[in-house]
């Protein structure tokens, strides 16, 4: 018997240990992509099968990385400036986006009469790419940031509205049942029916708006910027410094995936009652 | 004695356009009383019910409770739904809560009848779990459980327990005569399983195929808990199935 509880324990205890041998072998398995990737482009650098020129190797853009944390040349802001500048512009346009387009798609999705009256606007701007608002926006909003601050807005602002929207039309009508049964009013059903079970497509779209503007950003900061990292990585393509380029690129993206794990955390927080995947 | 009807249902008639699903039905319901329908599939139960809760209305004829136009503003009615409808995103205690803070029960009566509820179904392990966390048949208890717990003047069961395996079935039969028991509430319980519906009825109404009519009436007066080997039983049971043999 006490022989049995052993071998089960050292059963359990050699699963835990596959498990975790697994996670390691996944792990190293990613990590080597990445590894191997690097090394053959510094290689391919260095053996001169690559103009230096054209695409720096991996070890000089991580030098230009350091040098710019601190140096403010040649594109006349340390990377920190850069970052910060387009930090705060993503976070206007964004952090506006979701709070007038998740609740407009709420309540668009919930109240029909306001559905009729708003979606064919809706439906005609939704095709328009975020750039194309360029021209406009320097026309209204002068070359500030309000006027990137503003493509960025309209970059975020649909993929909020649509999901939202989904969200509220799959609601479970037999929950709205249960609620109606209730003597639920209207207004009680979406409140306590309705909006809760649109949270984790209303999520979704807060996600992929996270995506659109941050990547929006680039463009947004063609618009005559002094700093920013769009506008480093403009810099550095006409001081003709692929290091440079590559430091704002790598930049974007690490950020970016800060971000989108940020906003992952919220939504786990928000969203505790859902089933693990 | 006379007993006071508590829900009368007179000359209910349902048609969606020229399709004739409920004619001309009346019956009472007295208070306290647990009535199970059974009725072939597709007669039309699942109508009868949402006429009953209001969420459509009736070609012809009325519901009342207490006399009144039924009305879920007004009554309380509750509904347990074939399929699990617990709030995914409220825990067990959140989804007991739910009707009765839309009806603006006083936070210590709430509280009262929930803990009354948990203790009963035995719910203490799960007080703050998802129904996510919970198995199918734990989650329709907490559903039976919110029920229960708006003590409505009429509680309506569609086939609650279609999806569960027969010993859970049995289990939970003897939990909802436990909580009708305490709470006294009127129960309309709909079922196809003749043996699930003697078992727990007070009163059996059979229902005719599409249009759906009542076609006959049985008092089962065996006491409880009820056996369902004894010959008593059977034979309510065999009187039924003669009814229905039509099915």
């Amino acid at each position: 018997m006490g022989n049995d509880i052993t071998t089960a324990q050292s059963s359990i205890e050699k699963e835990r240990q596959n498990q975790r041998r697994e996670k390691l072998r996944l792990l190293m398995l990613s990590a080597g992509t990445v590894l191997v990737l690097l090394a053959l482009w510094e290689a391919a650098v260095r053996l001169g099968m690559v103009n230096a020129k054209y695409l720096c190797a991996p070890t000089t853009v991580l030098k230009t990385f350091f040098i710019k944390l601190t140096d403010p040349k040649p594109d006349g802001a340390v990377l920190g400036v850069h970052l910060w500048t387009s930090l705060k512009l993503v976070f206007c346009g964004y952090s506006l986006a979701v709070a007038v387009g998740v609740p407009l798609g709420l309540f668009l999705s919930y109240y029909y009469t306001l559905d009729k009256l708003i979606s064919p606007i809706f439906e005609i701007m939704r095709p328009i790419p975020p750039i194309a608002w360029i021209p406009l926006s320097l026309i209204w909003l002068g070359i500030g940031t309000t006027a990137k601050a503003f493509i960025i807005f309209v970059a975020a602002f649909v993929p909020c509205v649509i999901n939202s929207y989904t969200g509220i039309r799959l609601t479970n009508p037999v929950l709205i049942s249960v609620a109606k049964t209730c003597g639920a009013s209207r207004w009680e059903i979406f409140t306590t029916v309705c909006i809760p079970s649109a949270m984790p497509m209303a999520f979704t779209g807060i996600r992929v708006a996270l995506g659109n503007a941050w990547s929006t950003l680039v463009a947004a900061e063609l618009i005559a910027a002094t700093s920013g990292l769009g506008y480093m990585i403009q810099q550095g393509r006409s001081f003709g410094r692929s290091d440079i380029i590559i430091v704002g690129m790598f930049t974007i993206g690490i950020t970016g995936a800060v971000l989108h794990w940020l906003v992952g955390l919220l939504e786990n927080r928000v969203i505790q009652w859902r089933a693990e995947r | 004695m006379e007993e006071k009807a508590k829900v009368r249902v007179e000359n209910l008639t349902k048609a969606f356009d020229d399709l004739l699903v409920l004619d001309n039905v009346s019956f009472e319901v007295k208070e306290g009383d647990f009535l199970c329908i059974v009725g072939p599939t597709g007669c039309g139960k699942t109508t009868f019910l949402n006429l009953l809760t209001k969420l459509i209305e009736p070609t012809s004829g009325q519901i009342l409770i207490d006399g009144v136009p039924a009305d879920p503003h007004k009554h309380n009615i509750s509904f347990v739904f074939q399929e699990p409808s617990a709030f995914p995103w409220l825990t067990t205690q959140q989804n007991l809560e739910y009707g009765l803070k839309i009806k603006k029960i006083p936070k210590k009566e709430m509280e009262q009848r929930v803990n009354d509820i948990i203790e009963l179904l035995g719910l203490e392990r799960f007080r703050n779990a998802y129904p996510h966390e919970m198995s199918v048949s734990m989650e329709q208890r907490v559903v039976i459980g919110r029920a229960f717990a708006m003590h409505p003047d009429l509680l309506l069961m569609d086939e609650p327990y279609g999806q569960m395996d027969i010993k859970m079935r049995y289990y939970l039969e003897d939990e909802v005569i436990k909580l009708w028991k305490a709470t006294g509430s009127t129960v309309i319980f709909i079922t196809h399983n003749l043996e699930e519906a003697v078992y727990l009825a007070n009163r059996v109404l059979v229902l005719s195929n599409k249009p759906a009519s009542v076609k006959a009436e049985f008092q089962v007066d065996l006491p409880r808990p009820r056996n369902v080997s004894s010959p008593d039983f059977i034979e309510i049971r065999k009187n039924i199935t003669d009814m229905i043999k039509w099915w």
